[in-house]
């Protein structure tokens, strides 16, 4: 078990370090000198100095990439350009806003996806089971930013039943600013895991040990809920580890369109301004949060499943 | 009342499928008396599992029950409700099913599971979980206590068995059904699975539904047996009578091809040329006619009845009627 | 050739009979039409702008009303699927070829190979979608063929490691065992012998993948990284309408319903088709 965690977080951390020096490759590889393009053709000269020094511009590309690590592993990403204020600072403060609003997604739309996918595989081949397979495929076919554009149209706008921009405050506010953007990011994930559950569900219903605990009279909403359903989840959580990437595109435009501060809004920004360490940063830091996740997923399945826990 | 625990009276089950209705069980007939062993011998796709499954109730969807009743302590459970059946099972009726790796839940400990079915008694979670232990040492697995934290996959094949046999006996039933419960265990642990299920019986006085096609093992357990082959009785009665002289055909052949001593086994199943007819598309005359190298004019035109011939026996072949063999 | 088209025949047939397969080829052969014929059938130029009549609500001489320029929203609506058809085509059936060759090299070349390949799959796949669109948009500068190109090479890695997937299962199988024993050479046996057994399940997934590549197009639009304008595309009327959500709703539902029915079409057809082509699944059917 523990050997297996170690292989899952060093290959995770590969896949880090293969990503951020691609990325940081393909930002020198832009023709032109970044300094100009950062501060514009009208910044003083000693302005210029001073960022090609933090930047290590002057060094060859390989200096400038064991630098950027050396100060990676210290915690320290740079400073943005126009403010001066620490990197890890401007990204951490906007963190958990896009954690807020992951968690709230995945949280409304796993419930009820599993419970639409434990429901249908119940009774497969009714009209109910037939109703959640047309709806989970539709659900499944709605971009979330359109979804979320038109649910601000519907009921931000036109119904005023939420409010339409920002994060609010107090815990009340914020978790009413949470229900149009979560529900724009969910909604897909609804019709996924409900059709991933209700396959593995009826796999899981077709198994010997089910039989075995109708046999000894167990009532059915515990076989169901108890003795399947606890092994048809397990994908369930493989599948939100993985798509974690997709979760925080949605949150980009999920961000953008109620105007929620977020590590989303944070990239559209610095690339608008060209501020490419805030930039880096955001990268960074969201494409870490992808491959811990997935990472994560694999731990909780071996933790959930006691025949993952002992395999070698 | 008599003795009799379980009555099988003129069963018949069909299987509804795209190609017309799958006669599984016809006629079937026989009963279990209390405290006693009754063997239930045939191939595979005899009609075993139709038969247990239909006593249980629980079937496939496409299960049409078309004649006969199945009486459990005197009432019909094929007009019991669902939550009757449900009181029943694993109550009074418990069944040891055939393949131990499968057989339990993957994700929940083995104590776990055998808490959860004690969910009839309202005892504190300490003395189920206590019960539990008790269960495990009576079918012989060693530390008993420690082992019910673990999870079925840690156990080996025997154990797993052992557990099961365990869980089944559990609410001391008055019927236990075993479905082959050796059949994927090696040839040593079915000795000792036996031994072991033959005391506990003796011990709690429950009567044994025990299907096999190891006749070895049926030879050694069992008061009475019943064949089947192809979805009806063939023969039916006492074990010494059914092995000394056996009265139908298949009976003989299946004999004749598994000499029946626990220990020895024949791995390889009885081979009798011919095919096993199509259930969905039964000939006249009796089922085991293509296969039956004595078969004669009557046996292509009419079913032999099901009939006594000596004391505790009864056959469904023709040659037993004098008359017509000459 | 007339065998496969024969082939063709039959997987069609088959999507039509399943009520949801047949919603989706209405759906996609209705899109695929009026981009064919949009200069036909749009009333107005979609680019052409008219003050006059700005801001206009739905009305018979504007069906879906105008935007703040004055352009005519149901000829830019059409339009803009011509746009968007530009891109997911392109993209995806590029994506689709450079995959495919990748992920059978993967699969049965030497093992050093693969292991590189997948490790460039997984990181390319680490990056959030958008994030990495995103991030070469911000370098190289928004076009049809930036876009085209990003969401190419963010889709290479699922093609790959199904093609990677499929050419491994195959690679052991009996009938490619005794081609190998007899001789045959590596482009013989993956062009003649594994591709036409690997093609199907790409194309499902591609039929699939046709709905994400069109919101991606709108998205990236949307936030001003895609199409340039006046350009019309969905994404790019979504970006107006957001703006001016109060004042010019129809904006917003001339962008979104596009994009969703869009979307659902190909999703049926993809599900359809899948049910054609896996015969595992066609006998539950």
């Amino acid at each position: 078990m523990l050997i297996f965690t170690l292989k899952r977080f060093a290959l995770a951390a590969l896949i880090l370090f293969v990503a951020v020096t691609l990325m940081f490759l393909m930002i020198r590889a832009v023709p032109g000198d970044p300094v100009q393009i950062m501060l514009g053709p009208r910044a003083t000269p000693e302005l210029q100095a001073r960022l090609t020094a933090e930047l290590a511009l002057d060094q060859p590309i390989f200096r400038q990439l064991i630098i950027f690590y050396g100060n990676m592993l210290q915690g320290d990403l740079g400073t943005d350009v126009f403010s001066g204020r620490a990197v890890t600072q401007i990204v951490f403060q906007q963190l958990p806003f896009t954690l807020e609003l992951i968690f709230g997604s995945i949280i409304w739309s796993a419930g009820l996806g599993i419970f639409l996918g434990a429901y249908a595989a119940s009774y497969p081949n009714t009209l109910i089971d037939r109703m959640v397979a047309i709806a989970s495929v539709s659900f499944v076919a709605a971009p979330a930013f359109v979804v979320a554009l038109l649910s601000l149209l519907l009921f931000a706008v036109h119904l005023r039943w939420f409010p339409a921009i920002g994060a609010g405050n107090g815990f009340w506010d914020r978790m009413e600013h949470l229900v149009l953007p979560s529900f724009a990011i969910g909604l897909s994930w609804v019709g996924y895991i409900a059709r991933l559950v209700r396959a593995s569900m009826l796999e899981v219903l077709g198994e010997h040990h089910i039989r075995t605990a109708r046999a000894f009279g167990l009532a059915e909403r515990r076989v169901v809920l108890v003795y399947a359903l606890r092994i048809a989840i397990l994908p369930v959580v493989t599948v939100i580890g993985v798509g974690m990437g997709f979760l925080l595109s949605s949150a980009v435009f999920a961000e953008i369109v109620f105007a929620r501060p977020g590590l989303g809004k944070l990239v559209i920004d610095s690339i608008t301004t060209r501020n490419y360490p805030i930039f880096m940063g955001s990268v960074l830091v969201s494409t870490g949060l992808f491959v811990v996740s997935t990472a994560l997923a694999d731990l909780i399945n071996a933790w959930l499943d006691p025949r993952a826990r002992s395999a070698k | 009342m008599t003795d009799v625990l379980l009555e099988i009276d003129n069963l018949s089950v069909d299987y509804e499928t795209a190609r017309g209705d799958l006669k599984a069980l016809r006629n079937i007939s026989f009963d279990v008396r209390k405290a006693e062993i009754v063997g239930i011998v045939g191939e595979s796709g005899c009609g075993k599992s139709t038969l247990i499954s239909s006593i249980l109730r629980l079937i496939a969807p496409n299960t049409r029950f078309r004649s006969g009743e199945i009486r459990f302590d005197g009432s019909d459970l094929l007009k019991a409700t669902e939550r009757e059946m449900r009181a029943l099972r694993g109550d009074e009726i418990s069944i040891v099913f055939q393949d131990p790796m499968q057989t339990h839940n993957p994700v929940l400990s083995v104590g776990q599971q055998m808490i959860d079915i004690q969910h009839r008694s309202k005892a504190p979670k300490g003395e189920k979980r206590e019960k539990a232990a008790q269960m495990l040492a009576a079918v012989g697995i060693p530390d008993p206590e420690a082992r019910l934290d673990q999870f079925p996959h840690e156990f080996s094949g025997g154990m797993r068995q052992r557990i099961a046999i365990a869980m089944a006996l559990m609410s001391e039933p008055n019927l236990l059904i075993a479905d082959e419960p050796t059949t994927a265990l090696d040839a040593t642990l079915e000795v000792q699975i036996i031994e072991r299920l033959q005391e506990l019986q003796r011990e709690m006085d429950c009567a044994i539904l025990f299907i096999s096609h190891h006749l070895g093992v049926i030879a050694e357990l069992c008061d009475r047996v019943v064949v089947m082959y192809a979805g009806a009785v063939v023969e039916s009665g006492d074990v010494r009578k059914i092995f000394h002289e056996p009265k139908h055909p298949y009976t003989r052949r299946l004999i004749e091809c598994d000499p029946g001593h626990i220990k020895t086994r024949a791995r390889i199943l009885p081979t009798i040329p011919g095919e096993v007819p199509d259930l969905a598309n039964i000939p006249d005359g009796c089922i085991f006619r293509d296969r039956c190298n004595q078969a004669t004019e009557r046996c292509m035109a009419h079913v032999p009845p099901l009939e006594s011939v000596g004391e505790e026996h009864m056959a469904a072949c023709w040659l037993n009627h004098e008359e017509v063999t000459a | 050739m007339e065998k496969s088209q024969s082939e063709i025949r039959i997987i069609i047939v088959g999507i039509a009979k399943n009520p949801l397969g047949f919603m989706g080829l209405v759906i996609v052969g209705a899109i695929v039409f009026s981009a064919i014929f949009a200069a036909w059938i749009v009333p107005y130029d979609p680019i052409e702008m008219n003050i006059r009549d700005r801001m206009q609500g739905p009305s018979w001489s504007h069906l879906l009303g105008t935007d703040q320029l004055g352009r005519d929203t149901f000829s830019r609506v059409i339009t803009g699927g011509q746009v968007a058809l530009k891109v997911a085509l392109p993209a995806v059936f590029g994506a689709m070829a450079i995959g495919l060759t990748l992920g059978m090299v993967a699969g049965y070349g030497p093992k050093w190979l693969d292991n590189f390949l997948m490790l460039l799959f997984d990181t390319i796949r680490s990056f959030p979608t958008v994030m990495f669109a995103l991030a070469v948009v911000a370098l190289v500068g928004p076009s049809l063929q930036t876009v085209v190109l990003v969401v190419m090479a963010t889709s290479i890695p699922t093609y790959g490691r199904v093609a990677r997937t499929q050419t491994l299962t195959l690679r052991n199988s009996e009938f490619i065992l005794a081609e190998r024993s007899m001789g045959a050479s590596m482009a013989r046996i993956l062009g003649v012998h594994m591709l036409p057994n690997i093609i199907g399940v790409l194309a499902v997934l591609a039929a699939m993948d046709i709905p994400t590549v069109i919101a991606l197009e709108a998205g990236l639009s949307f936030l001003g990284l895609g199409v340039k304008p006046p350009t019309p595309s969905w994404g790019a009327l979504l970006k107006d309408g957001y703006a001016l959500v109060r004042q010019t709703p129809w904006l917003v539902i001339g962008g979104g319903l596009p994009i969703i029915v869009a979307t659902l079409g190909f999703t049926f057809l993809g599900e359809s088709l899948r049910d054609v082509v896996d015969p595992k699944l066609r006998k539950n059917q």
